[in-house]
Formats: C-alpha cells, sequence, structure tokens
C-alpha cells in the first residue's frame, strides 16, 4: 500500500471519530436522548477519546461529556468514579481556551448537582485549576471557570472556603470590572454564593473590595447583571451590623430605590430582600433607608406584584417597625398596613401569610395609636380567623395568635374589639374584656355605645370561673353600670321576671 | 445672940439644904447634862442647818443661772438649726420646682419632642409622595423608552420588508397588490414601497444601512445607531459582537482650509534624530579659520587689520594660539 493509502486510512478514522463526538454532544442537547445514551455506554467511549490526538476532537468529547453530565445526577457520579476528572485538572493548565471553556464547563455540571460531588472535584484539585483558568485573557475561559467556582461554592461553608483558598476572590472581582456582560453577570453571582454562608467569607469578600465595583453596577441597564448584583449585596449585609454599615457607605440607597421599578421582577425582589437584610439590624440602619423614600417605594411595589415575590417586603416592613415606635409610626403613616391587609386577603400561602400576621402583629404592639391604625383596617377580626381556622398550618396559628395578643394589650379602639366579643376562644376573650374593663370606667360615651351596640349583653353571656381574672374584669364592667342595666341584659332576665310575677299577689 | 442661934439653926437646914441641892443637883446633873448636851447640839444641828440651806440656797441659785445659761445657748443653736432646716426646706422646694420644670422642659425638647417627631412624620409623608411621583414618573420614562425601542424595531422590521417586495410597487399600467383601485386611498406598504430606493443587493450590510439612513431620516429621527445594528443582528449572527461603525459622511469641508491628511503630516512631522549633530562640534572654530585665512591672505599691514589680528587671536582658544601666533611670524 502507499504512503497516501495509509494516511487516508488515519484521517478516516480521524473523520470518524470526530463526526461520532459531535453527534453525541448534539444529541446530548435533548433530554430523552440521555437515557439511551447512557444505557449505550457513552461515559466509557468518550473518556478515551478525551486524551485524543486532535484537539477539535478533545474539546467537542470534553463539550459532549459536560453536557451528559448536566442533565443527570448518575452521570455525573459516573463521570467522578470514571477518574476522568484527574486527567480534565491535568490537561486544564496546558491545553489552549476551546478546551478549558469545555473542561470547565464539565466541572461545572459535576459540581452543581451535590455537595458530595463538589467535594470530589476539589479533591482533584479542580478549584486550582480553576482559579488558574480565572487568570486567562479569554472572557469566555473566564465565564465558565468563575460559573463553576459559583456552583461549587453554592453547597456549603466548608467547599466555599475552599474556593477563597484558593485565591478566588480578587481574580473574581477584577472579572466584575471586564466589560463583557456576561462575565459579569457569572462574577456577581459566584461573589454572591460565596458570601452567604458565614460572616468571615463575607468578610474575605468585602476586603477585596467588592462593595465599591459592586456598588457601581447598580444603575446598569441589563437586568440580570442588577439581580446578581443586589443578590451579592444581600448576602454580603445579612451577616451582621458592620457589613450591613459597609454596604450603607458605598451610598446605594437613594439610587436602589429607583430599581423597585424595574420591569423584571426578580431585580424587584433582590432589591427589597437586600432592605431587608440591611434593616433587620439596627434601628438607625432602618432610619437610613425609611428617610430616603424606601418604604414608600416597598410598600407601592407590595401592591404591583404577587405569591412569594411580596415575602421579602413584608419581612421588611416587620422588622422596620420592631425597632421603635417611631418607625412603625412611619410604616403606618406610608399606608403600609391597608396593603398589609390586602396581602393577608390576597395570599394563600401560609408561610406568607404567617410573614404578614407578624408584621401586622410588629406594628401594632407599640401604643394605642398603632393599635387602632390595625384595628381599623379591621385586621384584628382577620387574625382572629387565621388563628381559629383548622387549616391553617401551626406556625401560622401560632404567629396570629401572638400578633392578637400584642395588639389587644395595647388596643383601646372599642368599635374595634367588639367584634371580638363573639365566638372567640377565651384565652383571646380574657385580653378583650380586661381592655374593656380599662377603658368602661373613665368614657361616658363609650359606655352607651357598649349597652346599645349589645355588648354589655355579651359580657353577660360569658361565663368564667369565679376567682378567674376574667371573672374580675367582669366584675369591673359591671360596676360601671347601675344595677338595673346589668340585671335586664343578664341571661334568664325574662324567665326571672315571670317568676315574680306568678310569685306576686295583688295586694 | 438671937442671929447666931438662927444661923446655926439654919446652919442644919442648910446643910441639909445643901446637901439636898447637891444631891439634887447631882441627880439632875446628868439630866441637865443631857438636856444640856441637846440643847447645844440641837443648836449646832440649826446652825449646821442653817449653813447647810444657806449653801443649797447659794448652789440653787448658781444652778439655776447656770442651767438658764446653757438651756439659752442650746435654745440658740435649735433655732438656728431650725431656721437653716426651715431654709435648706425652702431652697430644696425651690430646687424641686426649678428641676421639675427643667426635666419637663428637657424630656419635651430632646427626648420626647413631640413637635419634631410630627414634623418628621410629616416630612416623611412629604418625602414618600415626592418618592411616589418620582418612582412613578420613571416608570413612566422607562416604558416610554421600552415602546420606542418596540415602535422603532416594528418600522425597521416594516421597511425591511418593503425593500423586500420591491416588486410589487405598482406601475402606471398595473396597480399593485396594496393598491387596489376599490380602495380609497394606497395602503401604507404602498407608501413605504414608494419611499424605498432600490438597491442591488450586492453587500447588504454596508449598502443596505446606508439605504436605511436615506429612508428612516423622515420616519424615526432618534435611534439610527441602534437601527444599523439591529439591522445587521437580522442579517448575520457572525458579526454580532464587533460594533460597526456609521459610514463617515464625505462631506467636504467649507473654507480654505487643508486637506486633513496634510495636516496631519504637518502635526505629525519629526525632525531627524540623530545622535549626530547639524553643524559639526568644532564649527565655530573652522568658521574662524577661514575669516582669518581670509584676511591673512591680504597681508598690507594695516594697523586695523593687526589690531583685528590681535582680536582674533585673543578670542581663540589658548592651545590653538601659538599655531596661530606661528602662522603670523
Amino acid at each position: 500500500m502507499s504512503q497516501r493509502q495509509i494516511i487516508q486510512v488515519f484521517e478516516q478514522y480521524q473523520k470518524s471519530r470526530f463526526q461520532f463526538v459531535q453527534t453525541v454532544a448534539d444529541l446530548a442537547l435533548r433530554p430523552q436522548n440521555i437515557e439511551i445514551l447512557q444505557n449505550a455506554g457513552v461515559m466509557s467511549l468518550l473518556r478515551p477519546l478525551m486524551l485524543d490526538v486532535v484537539p477539535s476532537i478533545q474539546q467537542t468529547a470534553a463539550l459532549a461529556l459536560g453536557r451528559l453530565a448536566d442533565h443527570s445526577d448518575d452521570l455525573a457520579e459516573a463521570v467522578v468514579k470514571e477518574d476522568i476528572l484527574p486527567q480534565l485538572v491535568q490537561s486544564l493548565a496546558s491545553q489552549n481556551r476551546f478546551y478549558k471553556k469545555a473542561a470547565a464547563f464539565v466541572l461545572r455540571s459535576v459540581a452543581k448537582h451535590s455537595p458530595e460531588l463538589s467535594q470530589a472535584v476539589v479533591a482533584c484539585g479542580g478549584v486550582d485549576a480553576l482559579v488558574l483558568c480565572l487568570e486567562e485573557f479569554d472572557p469566555g475561559v473566564k465565564e465558565a471557570a468563575a460559573w463553576a467556582l459559583g456552583y461549587i461554592a453554592r453547597h456549603n461553608a466548608s467547599l466555599s472556603q475552599s474556593v477563597v483558598d484558593a485565591g478566588a476572590v480578587p481574580l473574581l472581582v477584577l472579572c466584575l470590572l471586564e466589560p463583557e456582560m456576561a462575565l459579569k453577570r457569572i462574577a456577581a453571582s459566584t461573589l454572591s454564593d460565596i458570601s452567604k454562608h458565614t460572616p468571615e467569607l463575607a468578610q474575605t469578600v468585602v476586603d477585596v473590595g467588592a462593595i465599591a465595583h459592586l456598588a457601581q453596577m447598580i444603575l446598569n441597564p441589563d437586568a440580570k447583571l442588577k439581580r446578581q448584583v443586589f443578590s451579592a449585596l444581600s448576602q454580603i449585609s445579612k451577616h451582621s451590623v458592620s457589613l450591613a454599615e459597609m454596604v450603607i457607605e458605598a451610598d446605594i440607597f437613594p439610587a436602589a430605590v429607583s430599581c423597585l421599578k424595574d420591569p423584571d421582577d426578580y431585580v424587584r425582589k433582590n432589591v427589597t430582600t437586600l432592605m431587608r437584610e440591611v434593616v433587620k439590624h439596627t434601628p438607625e440602619l432602618s432610619q437610613v433607608i425609611v428617610n430616603c423614600g424606601g418604604m414608600a417605594a416597598v410598600i407601592d411595589y407590595l401592591g404591583e406584584c404577587r405569591g412569594n415575590l411580596r415575602l421579602p417586603g413584608i419581612m421588611m416592613l416587620g422588622y422596620v417597625a420592631a425597632h421603635s415606635e417611631n418607625l412603625a409610626m412611619a410604616v403606618i403613616l406610608s399606608k403600609g398596613v391597608p396593603q398589609l391587609a390586602l396581602c393577608l386577603s390576597e395570599e394563600h400561602e401560609h408561610h406568607i401569610k404567617a410573614a404578614t400576621a407578624w408584621t401586622i402583629g410588629q406594628i401594632g404592639h407599640h401604643t394605642p395609636e398603632h393599635a387602632k391604625a390595625v384595628a381599623t383596617s379591621d385586621l384584628l377580626t382577620k387574625l382572629l380567623e387565621l388563628y381559629m381556622d383548622a387549616s391553617s398550618s401551626e406556625d401560622l396559628q401560632a404567629k396570629s395568635k401572638k400578633a392578637l395578643k400584642s395588639i389587644l394589650q395595647k388596643c383601646t379602639y372599642l368599635p374595634g374589639l367588639e367584634p371580638l366579643l363573639y365566638d372567640v376562644p377565651s384565652n383571646i376573650l380574657k385580653y378583650v374584656v380586661c381592655q374593656f374593663s380599662k377603658v368602661l370606667p373613665n368614657d361616658s360615651k363609650a359606655r352607651r355605645l357598649f349597652v346599645t351596640s349589645g355588648g354589655l349583653k355579651k359580657v353577660q353571656e360569658i361565663d368564667a370561673e369565679p376567682g378567674s381574672s376574667l371573672q374580675e374584669h367582669i366584675n369591673a364592667i359591671n360596676s360601671c353600670f347601675p344595677e338595673e342595666i346589668v340585671r335586664y341584659y343578664s341571661p334568664g332576665y325574662s324567665e326571672v321576671l315571670l317568676q315574680r310575677l306568678e310569685n306576686y299577689q295583688p295586694a | 445672940m438671937a442671929e447666931l442661934l438662927k444661923i446655926k439653926s439654919e446652919v442644919e437646914e442648910f446643910k441639909k439644904e445643901y446637901f439636898y441641892r447637891n444631891s439634887q443637883a447631882e441627880e439632875n446633873r446628868q439630866r441637865e447634862y443631857q438636856a444640856a448636851n441637846r440643847i447645844q447640839s440641837w443648836f449646832r444641828a440649826c446652825k449646821v442647818r442653817a449653813y447647810l440651806s444657806h449653801l443649797h440656797k447659794k448652789a440653787i441659785i448658781i444652778q439655776r443661772i447656770w442651767r438658764g445659761f446653757t438651756a439659752r445657748a442650746r435654745f440658740r443653736q435649735m433655732v438656728k438649726a431650725a431656721y437653716f432646716i426651715m431654709k435648706m426646706n425652702f431652697y430644696e422646694e425651690m430646687a424641686i420646682r426649678i428641676q421639675r420644670r427643667w426635666r419637663g422642659f428637657f424630656v419635651r425638647k430632646y427626648i420626647h419632642n413631640y413637635y419634631a417627631r410630627k414634623s418628621y412624620l410629616e416630612g416623611l409623608s412629604r418625602k414618600n409622595e415626592l418618592v411616589r411621583m418620582e418612582l412613578a414618573e420613571l416608570e413612566e420614562l422607562q416604558k416610554r423608552e421600552r415602546d420606542c425601542v418596540e415602535m422603532v424595531k416594528e418600522q425597521t422590521a416594516k421597511v425591511y420588508q418593503a425593500h423586500r417586495l420591491h416588486h410589487l410597487l405598482s406601475t402606471k399600467q398595473c396597480p399593485g397588490v396594496f393598491n387596489s383601485p376599490f380602495r380609497p386611498a394606497p395602503h401604507e406598504m404602498e407608501l413605504l414601497l414608494r419611499q424605498v430606493k432600490y438597491q442591488a443587493p450586492a453587500r447588504l450590510d454596508s449598502r443596505g444601512r446606508a439605504c436605511l439612513m436615506g429612508i428612516l431620516g423622515p420616519t424615526a429621527p432618534s435611534f439610527p445607531g441602534t437601527l444599523g445594528s439591529q439591522w445587521i443582528k437580522t442579517t448575520g449572527t457572525c458579526c454580532s459582537s464587533k460594533p460597526i461603525l456609521p459610514p463617515i459622511s464625505s462631506k467636504k469641508q467649507q473654507g480654505l482650509f487643508r486637506e486633513p491628511g496634510e495636516v496631519w503630516e504637518q502635526r505629525m512631522l519629526c525632525p531627524d534624530l540623530t545622535l549626530r549633530l547639524q553643524t559639526s562640534y568644532t564649527h565655530l572654530e573652522e568658521a574662524q579659520n577661514q575669516l582669518r585665512h581670509k584676511y591673512i591672505r591680504l597681508p598690507t599691514g594695516k594697523l586695523g587689520t593687526g589690531s583685528m589680528l590681535h582680536h582674533l587671536s585673543h578670542s581663540s582658544n589658548s592651545f590653538t594660539q601659538p599655531a596661530y601666533a606661528k602662522s603670523l611670524r
């Protein structure tokens, strides 16, 4: 055979290998093909192709492997078991940028499924290799490496710590400054995943000066970038007061409020999450946000969105109102209470309702003014319904009971309290009656109203054990009225009168 | 004699009397002695009692005066103390009044300042209103921008369609699809077709852009750059990453300006930078030499020239002087 013919054989073999790998990669794009491919034993076939002489076959094989591992847990575990990872990591250092991108993609798809798989990636030195990739020039390689690091760091604190120990954080901050939008997004998302676990990790991210760069990007027109930036800032600020103060000192606040009108839902949700994380630490931080008009913006946001997106907004209002009565009054003045009433009636998920009940309790428990504002929006009856409803979850019942109790102890608005005399369990009733017994001795108009609206009648119908505090309060109420009226309204008075009639002898 | 007898008889009587008296006196002696004793002791007692009572009286006087003195001193002290206490009570009461007023003032002004809280809450409501208004405006603005962009996109798409369907333009003979004779006025597509200038589809990215620029002037005055990039996006994906700049308009500048290329060259003209000087290092000496040689050729011996020669020799370097001096001689 001539030389040409022999070489032709090799070329044919190369072409068929390339075709095979290309086809497998294209098939792996569809989820329905994956099982068939897995049963056909594609993993063991792809493994030697990754060591192929021709670079394009290597790259395509890596790409196919990455797509396969992306789809399912078992395939990712198979990748780990077949010892493909050490080879990948070694060749990451030496190959060209297309291979690096594909290899980083494989590492990412393996690491995303569970902490154990991420640990396997870390154990074979994947993190150091990925950090080396972060120093490359090509933005695509940096993006793939940052994405893989993000997925590794997402699972738990020790994996994040290993990512940080490899020196990834300064390089990620440099990636934030690159002009490519996708790279910025991924870098911000990775920083967010790193800093969410513990305060020390967040401190490490802050020490590299990430906050200033993140703060510069909040008014960027790209919506996905803004999502990640706000998510990163909120993960940093949630850990401690000093971190939250550092985030505030970066002067994001009046500008971030304008992002609450962004068309993208998740941008708005993340801004509200950031506000919540900042506000929950101290009253001064809440004051900063209230003063720049954040409260009104959040309340309007609550009016516009539905479902789970409302949760951070509701919790933010609760944290603000919890600090002091001043701030609670600010919430009331910004028309928060009607909005919360709407949320309570419109939402069906129990955890959102529980959060709303908690917030209402925090607003109403400070002074009689606050309790009156809550009572006028008819929220006391709603809270009572939630408490009494057997289908409410335990958490919801507990929160609504606590809120109701704390508001009732300060409520002196009698028209709001009256509906609560009917069909109420005794542990709530004693608070209601206690409040009546405090207000009625001093206010004659209220007494008149109490009698005419049938409240006195209801109070007489309550039977309480003598000597209990409920009975004492009932006695206190009865002593505010003349005896005839009390006797008139006591149950069974008509029978008593008829008895007297029967025993009466006309003189 | 009778007297003697009388005396003798009396002697017996006398002796009896004397004995009787003596015996009486003897008998009474004890009694009288005791009585005298008693009287004397009584008298002494009286004396002593008188003395003692005298002493007592005087002592009482002294003690009375002393007690009065101390009591008055103590009383004065008590009065002073009572006065002092009364004064202190008064001061304390006044101080309590001052402190009460001060505490009320301080608490009402700095700690639970009603007016500050009221004005804060009012300010907060105003700020909230402002923020709500501004956010509404911002949202409005953003929505308008988005709508504008959408509209421009639509318009570009329509123009592209018109460009592709240029052949459906109505002619004199035959009314086009969009210009049915039953319609009161031509369809907007027809109008667009009339506006579109047909370009041969040679290089779509540059020529197409140029025609777009020509057409879209009247329709969408803003956003030429975005249109260009959108046009490119719809045709080819390979050049989507590089932003292609609009063509530089080839308008001539008015006035007596030079060509830009010339001006550029003039600005950027670098002189030849070599380490060699334009003139040689010993240029000055050679020039002087030449001058000297010129003067030496005219040895007319004029003093003026001699002095000039002297001048020249003085002005030259010292170590070359001997050479000149030699040549002078």
